[in-house]
């Protein structure tokens, strides 16, 4: 019987670790995988003119990436600067000055609007972005505008990570002490002061690891963005024109891909400069949490 | 003094605000939805398959998006499960937990997690080009599964870990196997192990990138695991793309019984975690 | 009692969290310049008393307060009354330090730069002030900049009371300031409440009965929310009237 028992927990923990392995290496090969498929554009051109031609004609074999990475950029960018300021308020005041009912009652919310998929906010984007932009907000700034633009990308890609940064946030906050607030409100500080000077600086770490996990979430979306972006490879210029993130262009263009020679290569291309951009930032905001800790901790 | 007191008003104002427009934009996209697909919402739509002119603006239903997304959301997840709970289980028990390794495995995980599904479908049409695969069920439920992989052993992680080291200690201590111990565990957990598979599913659901090249496209309900299976965000985003309004209104409604379906598993896995709180030890 | 005026005077202070009656009909008064010791069992109510001296009670969720707390005549629950400027009389230690995320020197200093616009000469002069009067100028007068976490935690616990002089209080507030930290540290905490009871009066939450006795001048006796006994420190310790107090200092032995 004992024999048996031993046994089975030597077998299972080789399976588990087999397990491991396996889910592990899946980054690996996906990069390995996706660098092979593209290896069909890259003999033709360097990373670099890939990177900053702006010349995307796919019947004549011409890739340039550039646009593509300017219209992730702008959208990215937009969204970002909408809701790091909104939920960096939001998540401060539900930790320190919101009465816990009122806490219970809003959080919830939060939390569904996380769990809404993204072709959901994409047709949400149709519905009331598309003609709010081109009815209301463009015409005070240019002369036409369909509505679909980075604008509406970025607006819908915003909402999309409220809930990201609010949670992390909202988590960070609950770490620390109520006694480090306590010892400056002793002092006679406002909350507000000690907000400004104390909380924010004890979650600084953790505020930078959520803007850069939004910042990575942000680029991948697909869906969403690419309902209301418009989808022309050209470089925006202001937050009203179109654009053509990375992601949308490998959406879009899938179908075409074993048509056009070189096509499907280039879409694996796309793919590989997403992950890699991505995967970098998800490094960089692991260190950076881990150097700011060592720090503070002293 | 009043400098400090306008100070403070003035940003306590600005946060209720800002709270007031992160939660007030979740009513304002679920109002949307609702207000412009209820008019389109029939019992046909969950009822039926697209019948001849569909696209044009005839008969038929969405039935065949819903039942694919369930296939294709239930095989990822039963998939996901077999491989996600031996991972937790493997980092929290078979590793000691303070371990360099185990920080570097869920260092992994949250790498693997922040990779767009966008990718993971990409990456599932290479291995099903590799295998000679065509646009399928099983081509679908694998690039899920691989999306899903992460939100799971994330989740069962953060849940396993809640678990005071005291009780898989008392457990090993009366000479139980690291595997004896491990099932002890599990059971304390039962009801986040649910919430895991809540949120995986509804993950699964949802998601259009992962199945775009994958999963292929049918009006028909899939047979077989070689079919192509339609899925309910493919079914919106291309009933959406028609220049006939009616069709655009069902898509308006089909967004409506994606947005119902995903409601309701997100407050089940909501209710699930208060639960869970309420009971654990510790 | 004495005869001089009480520095706070509490009249029918009532504490409720939740359902719980936490403070039941306090009213006591405690002595200027004196040290005044709170002591009792856990859980009977001590620390929230403290905290009631403060208001920082007020952020305890679900809490109601009523009745009166006098400092130097003004009540501080009154509703038109200004909180900043009460907490501000008062310098809180609490049982583990915390200093704040900022440098030692802006440690120091960041009570005065809140209450007003010091200048950097000025600043300088207080902060080597306060810290020498904590003895830890000697310690830290080379690595002002340094992070304060990086100091011991008997030597936060010092640079925590160095912060809470730097404003200028009446009063200390200690809540079993000394609990977390070595023999050593704690000897020379209980040192310079000492010391500092010739500017400031002193009270200290404490459940160690021999401190007490090394430090204060008077004891308060809290048991489930009352007060059940009151006095000079001898008195109490080697007197004590009432029974709940003999039991509770029977261990006591000078």
């Amino acid at each position: 019987m004992q024999k048996i028992r031993l046994l089975t927990d030597k077998i299972l923990s080789k399976l588990m670790l087999f397990f491991t392995i396996a889910s592990v290496s899946i980054v690996i090969i996906i990069g390995v995988g996706l660098y092979y498929r593209s290896r069909g554009v890259l003999d033709h051109a360097s990373w670099w003119q890939l990177l900053s031609s702006s010349v995307w004609k796919p019947m004549k074999g011409l890739f340039g990436f550039y646009p593509f990475i300017m219209g992730t950029l702008w959208v990215t960018g937009i969204a970002i600067i909408i809701a790091l300021p909104l939920c960096l308020l939001t998540a401060f005041y539900l930790s320190e000055y919101a009465h816990t009912r009122i806490k219970k009652i809003l959080i919830p919310f939060v939390n569904l609007l996380s769990g809404i998929p993204p072709v959901i906010f994409g047709v949400w984007g149709v519905l009331f972005i598309i003609p709010l932009i081109q009815d209301h907000i463009a015409p005070h700034f240019v002369d036409f505008s369909t509505g679909y633009s980075v604008l509406a990308g970025g607006i819908v890609l915003a909402i999309m990570i409220f809930p990201l940064i609010v949670s992390i946030v909202s988590e960070v906050l609950r770490t620390i002490p109520q006694e480090l607030k306590d010892a400056s409100l002793a002092l006679g500080a406002t909350r507000w002061e000690t907000i400004k000077k104390v909380t924010f600086r004890k979650a600084l770490p953790g505020i930078i690891a959520a803007t850069v996990l939004a910042i990575s979430r942000a680029f991948g979306e697909t869906i969403a963005v690419l309902m209301v972006c418009g989808n022309n490879a050209v470089v925006p210029h202001s937050v009203f024109d179109t654009g053509y993130p990375l992601p949308a262009l490998i959406a879009n263009n899938y179908g075409d891909m074993m048509s056009i020679p070189l096509y499907d290569s280039a879409l694996m291309f796309a793919a590989l400069l997403l992950f890699i951009i991505i995967l970098l930032f998800n490094i960089i905001s692991r260190l950076i949490l881990a150097r700011l800790e060592r720090n503070l901790v002293g | 003094m009043i400098k400090r007191k306008i100070e403070e008003y003035f940003f306590k104002t600005l946060m209720i605000l800002a709270t007031i427009i992160v939660v007030g934009s979740f009513f304002l996209i679920v109002g949307t939805i609702f207000s412009k697909g209820l008019p389109y919402m029939t019992l046909d739509m969950v009822t039926k398959v697209p019948g001849g002119g569909f696209y044009i603006g005839k008969e038929g239903g969405v039935l065949n998006a819903i039942i694919g997304s369930l296939y294709i959301a239930g095989g990822a997840t039963v998939l996901g499960l077999i491989i996600s709970i031996p991972v937790a289980i493997y980092i929290n028990m078979y590793l000691n937990n303070k371990n360099f390794i185990s920080n570097l495995l869920r260092t992994v995980f949250d790498v693997l997690f922040g990779i767009p599904s966008i990718v993971y479908g990409a990456f599932g049409f290479l291995i099903m080009v590799y295998f000679g695969l065509r646009a399928s069920l099983l081509g679908g439920t694998i690039a899920v599964t691989l999306l899903i992989i992460p939100v799971l052993v994330r989740t069962l992680d953060e849940v396993i870990r809640t678990v005071p080291g005291e009780l898989r200690d008392a457990a090993l201590s009366l000479g139980a196997t690291r595997w004896e111990a491990a099932k002890v565990v599990l059971r304390q957990i039962r009801p986040g192990i649910y919430t895991a598979i809540l949120l995986a599913f509804g993950r699964g659901i949802g998601d259009v990138a992962s199945v775009l090249f994958t999963a292929g496209f049918s009006d028909n309900i899939p047979t077989s695991l070689h079919e192509p299976a339609a899925t309910l965000p493919l079914a919106i985003f291309f009933q959406l793309g028609s220049p006939i309004a009616e069709v655009q209104g069902r898509a308006y409604a089909s967004a409506l019984i994606l947005t119902i379906v995903v409601l309701i598993i997100t407050l089940l896995s909501e209710l699930l975690i208060k639960k869970f709180s309420k009971h654990k030890i510790g | 009692m004495t005869n001089t005026t009480p520095h706070i005077s509490v009249q029918d202070l009532n504490v409720h969290i939740g359902n719980q009656h936490i403070l039941k009909n306090i009213s006591i008064d405690i002595p200027n310049k004196k040290v005044t010791s709170i002591i009792g069992p856990s859980g009977c109510g001590k620390t929230t008393l403290l905290k009631s001296f403060n208001r920082l009670l007020d952020n305890t969720a679900d809490v109601k307060i009523t009745g009166k707390v006098l400092v130097d005549g003004e009540d501080i629950y009154d509703p038109n009354a200004e909180i900043t400027h009460i907490r501000k009389k008062m310098g809180l230690l609490s049982q583990r330090p915390y200093p704040l995320p900022m440098s030692i020197y802006d440690n120091v200093a960041y009570g005065p730069r809140i209450h007003g616009n010091p200048k950097k000469k000025d600043l300088d002069i207080l902060v080597e002030q306060q810290l020498r009067a904590t003895g830890l100028w000697g310690e830290v007068k080379d690595r002002l900049n340094a992070s304060a976490t990086r100091l011991s935690i008997g030597q936060q616990q010092r640079l925590c009371l160095a912060r809470g002089l730097a404003v200028n209080p009446e009063i200390i507030l200690g809540d079993e300031s000394t609990s977390a930290l070595d023999p050593v540290s704690t000897n020379i905490i209980e040192n310079l409440f000492i010391e500092l009871k010739e500017k400031y009066s002193i009270v200290l939450v404490t459940h160690i009965l021999r401190q007490a006795a090394r430090v204060s001048d008077y004891i308060i006796f809290v048991y489930m929310g009352e007060i059940i006994e009151y006095g000079p420190t001898k008195e109490l310790l080697h007197n004590p009237k009432e029974k709940l107090t003999q039991e509770y200092v029977k261990g006591y032995i000078v």
